[in-house]
């Protein structure tokens, strides 16, 4: 059940394998109540994260996309998540320029022991985005017309 | 023109150590201009500089790897050619720069605009720059044109008119136009509602016909045969002709320019349809300068996506 009442959005969550995605298994040990609009994908570190992977998924039609990785000093590699900061915060500053609402796109830090942050980043996050509401950007996607027409 | 006397000399001298020098010469047109590659003393009379010399020639440097090369630069080519050196692309020894000072370029864009009704581009005979203005030989008589009205957008920004880094700089240096970039092409066009901004590059995207004149004209696009737009594996980009995959490609651009794009606009000026590609650049390039203080092409230090620091002093995280 979802934490919240609305329908539920697309939201896209990069997850590095060794902290965030340990974090979110964590908090679901711990049986911490979460929204359910995140669909997760696991990589294998946060300097992984390609930033077109978060604008192909922005252009795909999902309302948020979320980076997670470990903390900084604390990456599996070192120092991937160094790189990644630096490529994710450029991104961000981008976002608006294409006509996206920045606050669609996050990127965190979340230890695989946080499961009780991970569950308030996910909160908050969601929570944000349904605030935004669904995302109008999506020139011509045709298999989201059939989506959202299912769906209607 | 004096100055193109001493550019040629220059040339001329250089010549014997190096397997070609890449200039420009006449083009199809009067008002057009075309690389030219210089071999010989022959080829080096046809050489031309000045206010219709558009092409970057830093573009062809990372093919001509192993030989050493010389280019006549402006003050933005040479930008081009100094990231390339700074990323590790080409090597530095194996260039010698001829620089001289630029007083801006044209654009076709506008010239052809401006000439609206009095005749084609292409019916113009000659070329004759006279301090501020350029007057044209047009079948209906001469016609007189201001530089600052034809000439390209970037040059109303120019920071770097000479090419600092050349091994020769023939005659006297320009003046910057302005001290810094303030961006405010960027903050007009922000002026637009993000919908509104959405609309534009659907409506300006609509247009590309994805030829990657764009990507083929970038002097820093470097992978050439290994694009991974053209890749199947990842397949990033579909074949469906939708504004989508369009605007996609135009992000990939940008997004392996980042940090790296000096804004030379050949990016731009290469687009048969006229979409205003520098605009996604220079998002990134302002973005980039803001973080880290960094200006593509200019800086000696390691690119700033290509390194870090333990404490980012400028990202301001966002707290949870």
């Amino acid at each position: 059940m979802s934490v919240l009442k609305e329908k539920e959005l697309r939201v896209i969550g990069f997850l590095c394998n060794w902290c965030s995605y340990g974090g979110a298994d964590t908090a679901g040990v711990g049986r911490f109540a979460q929204p359910t609009d995140l669909r997760i994908v696991r990589v294998p570190c946060s300097g992984r994260i390609n930033p077109l992977f978060v604008l192909k998924a922005l252009l795909g039609g999902a309302d948020g996309v979320l980076v997670s990785g470990c903390h900084p000093r604390d990456c599996h590699y070192a120092e991937g998540n160094f790189y990644a900061r630096r490529r994710l915060e450029v991104l961000k500053g981008f976002l608006p320029v294409l006509g996206i609402d920045p606050r669609r796109f996050e990127y965190t830090w979340v230890s695989a022991s946080e499961g009780q942050r991970w569950q308030h980043v996910v909160t908050t996050f969601t929570a944000n985005i349904h605030a935004l509401g669904p995302a109008s950007f999506s020139p011509d996607a045709p298999e989201l017309e059939i989506l959202n027409a299912a769906a209607r | 023109m004096a100055i193109q006397d001493d550019i040629k000399s220059a040339i001329a001298e250089a010549l014997p150590g190096l397997s070609c020098v890449i200039g420009w010469g006449a083009g199809p047109e009067a008002l057009r201009a075309a690389p030219l590659f210089m071999r010989d003393a022959a080829d080096v009379d046809k050489f031309t500089a000045g206010f219709l010399a558009v092409n970057n020639p830093a573009l062809f440097l990372p093919s001509l790897k192993g030989a050493k090369v010389g280019l006549v630069v402006k003050g933005c080519d040479a930008r081009s050619v100094g990231q390339l050196v700074a990323e590790n692309l080409v090597s530095r020894e194996a260039i010698h720069l001829i620089g001289y000072p630029c007083r801006g370029v044209i654009d076709m864009d506008k010239a052809t605009a401006a000439l609206e009704g009095r005749c084609e581009p292409g019916e113009v005979k000659g070329l004759r720059e006279e301090n501020e203005d350029i007057v044209l030989d047009a079948p209906g008589g001469e016609i007189r044109l201001a530089k600052k009205d034809v000439a390209a957008d970037k040059c109303a920004r120019c920071r770097y008119p000479n090419a600092e880094s050349a091994d020769v700089f023939v005659g006297e240096k320009a003046a910057p136009v302005v001290e810094r970039d303030d961006y405010a092409d960027l903050a007009a066009f922000e002026n637009m509602a993000l919908d509104a901004r959405k609309a534009f590059w659907e409506k300006e995207m609509s247009r590309c016909i994805r030829c990657y004149a764009c990507r083929n004209a970038c002097p820093l696009c470097v992978c050439r045969d290994h694009c991974v737009a053209s890749s199947r594996e990842p397949h990033w980009l579909t074949q469906a002709d939708g504004v989508r995959d369009k605007l996609f490609f135009q992000l990939i651009h940008a997004t392996h320019l980042a940090g790296r794009c000096t804004g030379c606009g050949e990016c731009e000026r290469a687009c048969p349809v006229g979409i205003p590609l520098l605009t996604l650049k220079r998002a990134f390039s302002r973005q980039v300068e803001g973080l880290f203080g960094y200006t593509a092409g200019i800086d000696r230090s390691t690119p700033p996506l290509l390194t870090f620091k333990l404490e980012e002093p400028a990202i301001k995280e966002r707290e949870w």
